[in-house]
């Protein structure tokens, strides 16, 4: 169905976003000699390998003991180093969440919690591992960055740009082979949110996996005489609040996508940001209320209501609702 | 329940390791390796150790309980369960695949017969084998409850907390036991984060603690879980170090962790299913 509509953005190539994080964890670490590396047990699936063959004074595995690594990691600062760690989703957030808040978001710790296979499309390993609450509990932290790129290049870009930020981030990736659609020089800038297409009927706010969703949405609701403004939301925590108002400004109405519950996620952010300033209808794309399962990543997203079809259905009830 | 022959369970085991192989084959994921190495412990456990009900009632009162903390072995548990009864093996081929009960790492929202608690996030299910065998002691059940962990799964500080906490209640109906297969998935333990003596950790923290020197030999299995008995309703809780080869019964995948969680070709499922008597029937 893809192949034959007319998108604005287009891919020759699908490769997930952790390897993303992974070559631009190479690169940073040549760049920026602070940097160091954690793991609990996953650098395979976390793709750090090739870091911690390059450096390896620079790498810790520490097994499987996430609190422990959060803790180190938190250490590490205080020596003036830069530690990113590395391990899933679930893991880098649910399982610590105490411990990223006194020793790492309180303390006002420079750490940059790297966490990969967030969100349904993990597929098969099932809800266990398919966290769908991370970004809630991340943004409510004060002092965390949350950042949540679409694609291989953007999670590379974030990746090496997130050293320069000083202060905690939460970094959130996956684990599918997904398109790649946005330009491999991008300049990345944390909390400043990428109109990636002008329209003029809707907004819709996408991050993640669900910006490439979107991008075919617009596609299929162009070929309708709609016309959408597509926002690219990489970072979600700080919003880039000026970028969403303008926007609803002028198309009135928004739908977020985000592979997360609407409990907690961008929607919630959005829908705040709204109400506080310009209350305009909002439709959500995301899971409501209710954990994931096994399955292949295209199977869940269409069982739980988040591929482009769905953010058609979306876009064509919220703009009734204007 | 009659006593099966060692003969017989061997016969289990060889069918439950073409079950645990065709599962992740067909799903193209899932996790072989400590399920081929963990299956004479199972089929120990549901055909000759626990007394234990398959018509499932989930409080399981009057019956032997078993936990597993390290979720992701469930090929394992769903072929040992579906083989004793607790549901029809043709549900095997649903595994990890999407509307199934059987879900990648064992859950309870599905209602799969046999299943108590949700494990796969590691470190949690000694916990919670301990909860249930204090509850059995409150409802005055003199049943016991079994727990298995892995053995990278020590790397977990709850590990060493719920370690702290079952001699200190006097949990002496608990039988845990440690998949001691020397592998996790980055490599050997002993790399990773090396656990060092683990018979003198677990004895410090108060519990009885036994050996299984060959958990891939069903006699050895049975005569340690036997002792293991014989050391409960004494103040203490057994601990059972009971060592495996990962990937035992396929040559190409034992003794390595590059099998975790990796599933066979086609190939190799063909090659891998010549080693193993099919003895049950394939479902
Ligand atoms: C809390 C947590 N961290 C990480 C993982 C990912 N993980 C799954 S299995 C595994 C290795 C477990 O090692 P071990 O207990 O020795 O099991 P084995 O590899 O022998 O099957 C890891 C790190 C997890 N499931 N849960
Ligand atoms: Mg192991």
């Amino acid at each position: 169905m893809e192949k034959t509509l007319d998108t604005k953005y287009t891919y020759t190539e699908k490769k997930d976003t952790r390897s993303g994080f992974g070559d631009g964890f190479l690169e940073v670490g040549k760049k920026n000699k602070n940097v160091v590396g954690l793991c609990a047990d996953l650098i395979g699936s976390l793709k750090m390998g090739a870091f911690q063959k390059e450096f390896p004074d620079r790498f810790f595995q520490v097994g499987i003991s996430e609190a422990n690594m959060m803790g180190v990691a938190a250490g590490l600062t205080i020596g003036g180093k830069i530690p990113y760690t590395g391990t899933f989703a679930n893991f880098s957030t649910g399982r610590v969440y105490d411990q990223i808040r006194q020793s790492i978001a309180y303390s006002e710790k420079n750490v940059k919690i790297c966490a990969s296979h967030a969100g349904l499309t993990l597929g098969e390993d099932g809800a266990t591992h398919q966290i769908l609450e991370d970004v809630g509990m991340m943004k409510m932290l004060p002092n965390m960055t949350v950042i949540n790129p679409c694609d291989y290049n953007q999670t590379k870009a974030a990746t090496i740009a997130i050293a320069d930020h000083e202060g905690p981030v939460y970094l959130r990736f996956g684990r599918p082979k997904w398109p790649i659609f946005t330009p491999a020089d991008q300049p990345f800038e944390i909390g400043k949110a990428w109109k990636m297409i002008e329209g003029t009927d809707v907004t819709i706010f996408a991050t993640g996996h669900l910006v490439w969703e979107a991008v075919v949405a617009e596609a299929m609701l162009r070929e309708e005489g709609i016309s959408v403004e597509l926002i690219n939301i990489h970072t979600i925590k700080p919003l880039d609040t000026a970028a969403v108002l303008a926007s609803v400004a002028k198309t009135g109405c928004a739908v977020t996508a985000e592979e997360h519950q609407y409990n907690g996620g961008l929607g919630d952010i959005i829908a705040q940001t709204l109400v506080r300033n310009q209350p305009a209808p909002q439709e959500f794309i995301g899971v409501d209320d209710s954990f994931g399962e096994s399955g292949k990543p295209e199977e869940l997203l269409e069982k739980y209501g988040l591929n482009a079809e769905n953010i058609v259905k979306a876009v064509k009830k919220v703009i009734a609702r204007k | 329940m009659e006593k099966h022959s060692t003969e017989q369970l061997n016969a289990v085991c060889s069918q439950v390791r073409r079950d645990i192989l065709r599962m992740v084959h067909a799903c193209q994921s899932g996790h072989p390796g400590a399920s081929l190495g963990c299956t004479e412990f199972f089929v120990a456990l549901y055909f000759d150790q626990m007394k234990h009900d398959s018509s499932f009632n989930l409080d399981g009162k009057g019956e032997d309980l078993f936990f597993l903390s390290n979720g992701h072995i469930s090929p394992v548990w769903y072929s040992v369960l579906s083989r004793s009864g607790y549901f029809d093996t043709e549900e095997l081929k649903t595994f990890r695949k999407i509307d199934s009960r059987l879900q990648g790492h064992p859950a309870t929202e599905e209602r799969l017969p046999g299943i108590r608690v949700a494990s796969g996030s590691l470190g949690q299910g000694l916990s919670v084998a301990i909860g249930a065998a204090l509850a059995k002691k409150i409802n005055g059940d003199d049943r016991l409850v079994y727990a298995l962990m892995g053995d990278g799964e020590q790397q977990e500080g709850q590990i060493w907390e719920a370690a702290m906490c079952a001699p200190h209640h006097k949990v002496d109906n608990l039988i845990a036991s440690i998949d001691v297969n020397g592998q996790q998935i980055d490599g050997p333990t002993k790399e990773i984060m090396n656990l060092l003596d683990l018979k003198s950790k677990w004895e410090a923290f108060g519990w009885e603690v036994i050996v299984t020197e060959n958990g891939n030999n069903i006699t050895e299995v049975i005569q340690s879980l036997e002792k293991a008995k014989t050391l409960l309703g004494k103040g203490k809780p057994v601990l059972n170090l009971l060592h495996t080869d990962m990937g035992y019964g396929v040559d190409f995948m034992v003794g390595t962790h590059k099998w975790h969680g990796v599933a066979p070709n086609d190939e190799q499922l063909e090659n891998a299913l010549g080693q193993l008597e099919e003895t049950l029937g394939d479902y």
